[in-house]
């Protein structure tokens, strides 16, 4: 809850008052600011790749050949890397950060609570770029032989395994944002389970109940809208991660069946040819993705966040 | 009453495994990357002059060292924080005292957590709308705006988090003397939550000087030494990114070597920060 401000006195002087009131004007402001930039941002995003989008209308963004030399921007590849990448990261970090929360809310010591937490805690501040340079050097050539022995053995059977397996794909992709987004979900997940008061836990004790159990029946089911916030908020943040996945994934816009094979994302395409790009064009194509990328990344923190506080809300 | 059945002890036992080992799965990469980091990074730093020369232009050469991309990082952050920090404590002050409960305040604190969700490299190419490619060059000027604006919402939040903890028994005594509300939060309120307001720009710095994405067409980066901000500028980010990527074995030494001088930057700061948090009861 927060504490409220005790009113202003009335025993002030006038230039006191006069004081008072730029106070209060000069800190309002500081914090619309924050609201102003954020429009600003968007519609200068907006103005700056409009002619894309009078050119094309909104269909250019499925279109699935890249070219720039050749002037056809069609972004399908970037948005089918973001998205599997993104899928990927969520189905292996769900399970596992559920799982670390679960540990530490749940089963842990409570000596051992606060550094178990730390340290997965930690996880997140390593920067991306630090995650991209393992990734790319120690990573994937540590998957290679692995993914080649998949690929060589089951590629004929399942097309998800099928060769090429160079390394850098959209799986090694998939695996390091799963290792960046792991620690979102545990943080939410472990507040939301502490948000559950203990009686919901001790009546399925007092009823016979495994610790398994408990969890299962008192823990789970309260904090679940919690927990889907907490993935979705793991999935915007792996819906923008820019450097890591660029790194990883091999820069190739083709769109592949195979978990295996190199693709691109919206955002590395975007760090990757933004710095060459010299036709206005190419420009107005890249700045048209980063405004897609920005409005979905916002509409869906936006709709994570409003989950989670509903959850918390509510206990 | 009846003890479980051995099913039921079995699947108690086999899914507390499984949480157990999610934990220890979730450890393994951060071990993995800081021996890593460790291990391949203090090699190749080799003495002082690491730290205060530039690359060398041969780039087969292990001499030379990136002091100019740690004078860029220390240049770029500290040009964010004068403005984005001051900023940042300005807007948590309005959320904690001038405004709680306020519609204005709501919205504020709602889309201040949803911008520290925002790629940073969209920040990337909002700054080169707006600065670079009107003024035709990149510049350190730019890279700092762009780390700006991603500490910006770090700002806000940990300082009203910290701010909202001062008992309202302090403020109410320093008025009960005469003393008018801005002065008490400026010579009451902020001292006594500075401790709680640093930790929090530590981690907002630490956070800022690791991006790299809003850099790549901001400062752009830069080979040579040079304290210019209004120049294409080195940051440690993009030279471990370039160097991830370089098929010298110096370079990529040289990128191990960064990203160790950046981690320990990074884990220093955020340690401290923790510790004080800790033990103030956060």
């Amino acid at each position: 809850m927060k504490t409220a401000s005790p009113p202003v006195t009335a025993v002030t002087f006038t230039g006191k008052r006069r004081a008072e009131v730029a106070a209060r004007w000069v800190s309002l402001t500081g914090a619309a600011a924050i609201l102003v930039v954020l429009a600003y941002m968007i519609i200068q995003l907006f103005q700056t790749s409009w002619p894309i989008w009078k050119a094309h209308g909104v269909g250019w963004i499925f279109g699935s050949t890249w070219n720039p030399a050749g002037g056809v921007f069609g972004a399908l590849p970037f948005i089918y890397g973001t998205l599997v990448t993104s899928a990927i990261a969520l189905v292996v970090a769900t399970p596992i950060g559920v799982g670390t929360a679960l540990f530490v809310s749940e089963l842990a010591p409570v000596k051992l609570r606060r550094p178990v937490a730390s340290v997965i805690d930690l996880l997140a501040a390593v920067p991306s770029v630090i995650y991209g340079l393992w990734g790319i050097l120690v990573f994937v050539p540590l998957i290679r032989p692995a993914q080649n022995l998949l690929a060589t053995h089951l590629g004929g059977h399942i097309p998800f395994l099928a060769p090429p397996s160079p390394g850098p794909g959209f799986l090694a992709a998939g695996l390091v944002l799963a290792i960046m987004v792991l620690p979102t979900i545990s943080a939410v997940s472990r507040e939301v389970f502490l948000t559950i008061p203990r009686d919901v836990r001790e009546a399925a004790y007092a009823l016979g109940s495994t610790k398994w159990e408990v969890i299962r029946m008192a823990v789970l089911p309260g904090a679940r809208s919690g927990i889907i916030g907490g993935v979705i908020l793991g999935l915007g943040r792996a819906l923008g991660e820019t450097v890591a996945v660029l790194l990883v994934i091999g820069d190739v816009s083709a769109i592949s069946k195979s978990l295996f094979a190199p693709g691109y994302s919206m955002a590395a395409v975007i760090a990757n040819e933004f710095r060459e790009a010299t036709e206005p064009l190419h420009i107005e194509a890249l700045v048209g993705i980063a405004l897609v990328l920005f409005v979905i990344t916002v509409l869906i923190d936006m709709g994570a966040r409003l989950l989670v506080h509903r959850t918390a809300a509510r206990a | 009453m009846k003890a479980p059945s051995t099913r039921r002890k079995l699947v108690d036992r086999t899914m507390l495994a499984l949480m157990g080992a999610a934990v220890l799965v979730a450890i393994v990469p951060l071990v993995a990357i800081l021996v890593e980091v460790l291990l391949k990074g203090i090699g190749a730093v080799r003495g002082l002059g690491f730290f205060t020369q530039a690359p060398p232009g041969d780039p087969t050469s292990p001499a030379g060292g990136i002091g100019n991309a740690i004078v860029g990082t220390l240049l770029m952050v500290a040009g964010a924080s004068v403005v984005f920090i001051p900023l940042g404590i300005l807007g948590a002050i309005y959320l904690v005292e001038y405004g709680p409960g306020t519609r204005l305040a709501r919205v504020v604190r709602f889309f201040t957590e949803v911008m520290t969700g925002i790629p940073s490299i969209i920040f990337g190419v909002f700054v080169f709308t707006v600065l670079v490619l009107r003024t035709h060059h990149f510049s350190g000027w730019a890279g700092a705006l762009a780390i700006g604006l991603i500490m910006w919402p770090i700002v806000v939040r940990t300082s009203e988090e910290i701010l909202v903890r001062v008992p309202t028994t302090v403020r109410e005594a320093s008025m009960a003397l005469g003393i008018p509300k801005y002065k008490t939060i400026l010579k009451v309120v902020l001292p006594s939550a500075a401790a709680g307001l640093t930790t929090g720009c530590m981690l907002a710095v630490a956070r800022a000087a690791g991006e790299t994405a809003p850099l790549l067409f901001t400062a752009l980066g830069n080979q040579f030494m040079s304290y210019s901000m209004g120049q294409p500028i080195s940051a440690m980010p993009l030279e471990i990114f370039n160097d991830a990527t370089s098929p010298y074995p110096a370079a990529v030494a040289r990128g191990w070597a960064t990203a160790f001088v950046l981690i320990a930057l990074i884990l220093v700061l955020t340690l401290v920060a923790r510790f004080v948090t800790a033990r103030r009861g956060g």
